[in-house]
C-alpha cells in the first residue's frame, strides 16, 4: 500500500530525514518509535504534504501513485489520513459542517454522490458511538476550547468518518491521561481491519499496550536504525533508547 | 479638474429653476465651499489614501432621464425581505415615487421630498438639521453634494412608532449612455420612542462609469432605536463617496453595519455625533476586497455628553491588487465624562499586491473615560489551511471556509434574518469566485 524509498527531507535547509525505507501493506499496523528530534513527526508531515518540508531525494508510492506528486487534499482524498499531534483550533467553522464538507469532497473525488443531511447524520451517529464522542463537541467550532483528550478523540472521530486506507497517527497518545488514552486506543482498534493500514508514531511504549503493532521501527537521527516485532517495543521500554542509539552512533562513527 | 465649467452651468440652471428657499441658500453655501476647496486630493490628511479628484477626469455628468429605468431593472436587485419592506428607489440621485413602494401607513412613516417638507409643518426640522454634516465634513466633495440638493427625501418616523416594516433604499445609477454622477441627499428624523430599520444598496446599470456622491443625515431623538445597514456590491465601474451622518440628540440606540464587497473606489464616511447623555452606538464594518477595488472607511464618533457608550469593529480582507483603508477617530469632549469608547480594526492580506492602511485616532479632552483602540494586519492561518486540506478540502474551498468564518462575527450583527441570509449568500459567492 505504502512504499517509502530512501526519503531525504529538509526544513529551512536542515536535513531531518536522511534516507528512510519502509513498506506497509494493507491490514498491517506499524509503529515508529524514537527519541525526541529523531524525525518522527517530520515523516508524518512529509507524507501528508506539509509544504514547509522539501523532499530532496527518494520516492513514495501510495496505492500505485506517486504520493509526492499529489497535493495535500488529493492525498487525503486518495485515502491517506493524518491524525495531528496538535489539532488546530479554527474558530467560526463548525465541526459538523467541516466533516461533512470533507466527507463529500472525498466522495466527489471518487465519483460518488454527496451524502444528504439525513444519510450524513445517520453515519455520524454510528461513528460517534464508536469513538465515544459527544454531540455537543461536534456542534462547536473545530477544536475550539476542546481539552487535549477531546481534540484527540475528535481526530479519531474524523478518521472513522473518512474511512482512510492509510491512517498516520502522530503522537496521538501525547497529552492523554490513562482514561482518555484507553478511549482513544479503543476507537483506533475498532477501526483496524484487513483493508486498512495504520502507522503509529509514538515516543512511548504505553500506547502499544493498547494497540498491538505488527511491526516496530526505531527512528534515530533521520534513519530507521532497527526494525522488529512488538517485542522490540518492550525491549525499548525496558532498556531505554540508549541501547539502540549508542549502537547506531558507534556504527556511524566507524 | 475638468468638470468645473460644467458644474457651474448646472448649478446656475438649478438655482434659476425655482424661488429662493432655505435649500437654495444651502446650495449657494455649498457651491462657494466647492469653488474654494475643489475636490479633495492626497494633500488633505483625511484623503491621504484615497484619490477622488483623479476620478473626475472621467467627466461625469448628471443624468436626468430617469424614465429609462424600469420596474424590471429593480426586480433584479431586490434585497431579501422586500415583500415586507418600504422600497424607496433613487435613480441617478433623485427619488422616483413611481418606482417606489410604501407599505407602512402614513401615520407610521412620513415620506416627502425635501422641497415639500420645507413648505409644511416640518420646515423648522429641515432648516435646523439639513446640512449639519457640513460641520464635520468640510471638504469639496461633500460641498458638491450640497450644491445640488434636489429631489432628496425627508423621512420621518413619528413619536412612538415602532416601524415593523424596514425601509430599503435602492440607489440606481444609469450608466448605459454616459458617465453618470448621482448625488442623493436625504434627511431622516426618528422621533421619541420610534424605531427604524434602514438599508441602503447601490446598483449601476450599464458599462460606463458611475460616481455616487451621497449624503444622508439622520437625527435620532430620545429613546429611539435605529438599525442602519449599507450594502455595497456594485461593479468595478462604480465609485462612490457615501457620507452617513447620524446625530443622536436624545438618549438613544444606534446600530450600524457597512458591508463592502465589490466596487471601484469607495469612500464611506460614517459620523456618529453623541449629543445626549447615555447614548449608545455600535459600528460594524466588513470589506472583502478583490481585483483593484479600493475601499476606505472613515468613522468618527464624537462624544459630546457624559456616559455615552460606543463600540466599533471593522474587519477586512484584501486580495489581489486591492486596497483597504480604515481611519477611525474618536473624540471625547471635555463634558463627556464617563465615556466608554472602544474601537478595533482587523485585517487579513491575501496577496503581495494588496494594501491595508489603518489609522486609529483617539482625542480625549475629559479625564474620567475608558477608551481603547487597536488594529491588526495579518494573513490567513497556515496551520488551519493545512488542517482543512489534510482532510481533503481543496485549497480554494478551505480559504473560503476560513474567510467566511472570519466574516461571521460581523455578519451576525445584521439582525434581520432574511437580510442576513441574503448577505451571507453574497459573501459566499463573492469569496468563491476567484
Amino acid at each position: 500500500m505504502l512504499s517509502i524509498k530512501n526519503i531525504h527531507a529538509n526544513i529551512e535547509g536542515k536535513e531531518i530525514l536522511k534516507g528512510i525505507n519502509l513498506e506497509i501493506k494493507a491490514g498491517e499496523v506499524h509503529a515508529i518509535m524514537g527519541p525526541n528530534g529523531s524525525g518522527k513527526s517530520t515523516l508524518a508531515s512529509v507524507l501528508a504534504g506539509r509544504e514547509e518540508y522539501e523532499v530532496t531525494e527518494g520516492e513514495v508510492t501510495f496505492l500505485e501513485k506517486d504520493l509526492l506528486e499529489l497535493s495535500t487534499e488529493d492525498r487525503a482524498r486518495e485515502g491517506l489520513f493524518l491524525a495531528f499531534q496538535y489539532p488546530v483550533e479554527i474558530p467560526g467553522v463548525s465541526t459538523t459542517n467541516f466533516i461533512k464538507a470533507a466527507v463529500n469532497e472525498k466522495r466527489k473525488y471518487q465519483g460518488e454522490e454527496p451524502l444528504d443531511a439525513v444519510a450524513f447524520l445517520k453515519i455520524m451517529k454510528q461513528k460517534m458511538a464508536l469513538v465515544e464522542i459527544d454531540q455537543s463537541l461536534l456542534s462547536r467550532s473545530i477544536n475550539e476550547g476542546f481539552s487535549g483528550g477531546e481534540k484527540k478523540r475528535n481526530e479519531v472521530f474524523q478518521m472513522a468518518m473518512l474511512e482512510p486506507k492509510l491512517a498516520i497517527l502522530d503522537e496521538t497518545d501525547s497529552g492523554l491521561d490513562i482514561d482518555a488514552l484507553r478511549i482513544v486506543a479503543n476507537g483506533i482498534n475498532k477501526l483496524r481491519n484487513e483493508n486498512r493500514a495504520i502507522l503509529l508514531i509514538t515516543h512511548y511504549q504505553r500506547l502499544l499496550d493498547y494497540i498491538q503493532p505488527d511491526y516496530v521501527h526505531v527512528l534515530y537521527n533521520g534513519k530507521i536504525v532497527k526494525s522488529g516485532t512488538k517485542e522490540l517495543a518492550l525491549e525499548l521500554e525496558d532498556k531505554g533508547y540508549d541501547f539502540i542509539t549508542d549502537e547506531a552512533d558507534l556504527a556511524a562513527s566507524l | 479638474m475638468t468638470n468645473v465649467n460644467y458644474f457651474k452651468d448646472q448649478f446656475e440652471q438649478l438655482q434659476d429653476s425655482g424661488p429662493a428657499t432655505a435649500i437654495t441658500e444651502l446650495r449657494t453655501d455649498g457651491f462657494d465651499t466647492f469653488n474654494k476647496s475643489g475636490l479633495p486630493t492626497y494633500k488633505l490628511e483625511e484623503w491621504k489614501y484615497t484619490n477622488i479628484s483623479s476620478l473626475f477626469d472621467k467627466e461625469y455628468q448628471f443624468a436626468n432621464d430617469a424614465q429609462a429605468v424600469q420596474l424590471s431593472d429593480i426586480d433584479a436587485i431586490r434585497l431579501a425581505g422586500y415583500e415586507q419592506a418600504n422600497e424607496l428607489i433613487f435613480v441617478n440621485g433623485r427619488f422616483i415615487p413611481a418606482l417606489s413602494t410604501i407599505r407602512s401607513a402614513a401615520s407610521q412613516l412620513i415620506i416627502l421630498t425635501l422641497e415639500e417638507a420645507l413648505k409644511g409643518e416640518y420646515q423648522e426640522l429641515v432648516k435646523t438639521h439639513l446640512g449639519q454634516s457640513s460641520i464635520y465634513l468640510k471638504d469639496g466633495i461633500h460641498a458638491l453634494n450640497t450644491s445640488f440638493i434636489q429631489d432628496g427625501l425627508f423621512i420621518l418616523i413619528p413619536k412612538g412608532q415602532q416601524l415593523t416594516q424596514p425601509v430599503y433604499i435602492y440607489h440606481i445609477a444609469d450608466a448605459r449612455q454616459q458617465n453618470t454622477l448621482s448625488q442623493p441627499r436625504s434627511l431622516i428624523f426618528v422621533e421619541e420612542n420610534a424605531k427604524l430599520q434602514l438599508t441602503e444598496t447601490y446598483t449601476t446599470l450599464g458599462t460606463a462609469e458611475s460616481f455616487t456622491n451621497e449624503v444622508l443625515e439622520v437625527v435620532v431623538k430620545e429613546n429611539a432605536f435605529v438599525e442602519y445597514y449599507k450594502i455595497q456590491h456594485d461593479g468595478l465601474n462604480a465609485s462612490q463617496v457615501g457620507s452617513t451622518h447620524i446625530h443622536q440628540i436624545g438618549r438613544s440606540y444606534v446600530h450600524t453595519v457597512v458591508v463592502s464587497l465589490n466596487g471601484g473606489v469607495i469612500r464611506n464616511n460614517l459620523n456618529l455625533i453623541l449629543d445626549a447623555a447615555g447614548n449608545e452606538t455600535h459600528l460594524y464594518g466588513l470589506y472583502l476586497l478583490k481585483g483593484k477595488s479600493h475601499v476606505d472607511n472613515h468613522t468618527l464618533v464624537d462624544n459630546k455628553q457624559p456616559n455615552c457608550f460606543s463600540n466599533q469593529l471593522y474587519k477586512g480582507i484584501a486580495g489581489d491588487a486591492s486596497t483597504g483603508v480604515f481611519s477611525g477617530r474618536i473624540i471625547v469632549q471635555p463634558d463627556a465624562q464617563k465615556t466608554n469608547a472602544y474601537q478595533s480594526n482587523k485585517n487579513i492580506i491575501l496577496s503581495d499586491q494588496a494594501t491595508i492602511n489603518t489609522k486609529p485616532q483617539l482625542e480625549i479632552f475629559a479625564d474620567d473615560v475608558k477608551c481603547s483602540h487597536g488594529c491588526t494586519v495579518g494573513q490567513l492561518d497556515e496551520e488551519a489551511m493545512f488542517y482543512l486540506r489534510a482532510r481533503g478540502i481543496p485549497k480554494e474551498a478551505a480559504e473560503v471556509l476560513l474567510l467566511e468564518a472570519y466574516a461571521a462575527d460581523i455578519l451576525v450583527q445584521i439582525k434581520p434574518e432574511p437580510l442576513r441570509n441574503h448577505i451571507a449568500e453574497l459573501i459566499y459567492e463573492h469569496l468563491s469566485i476567484s
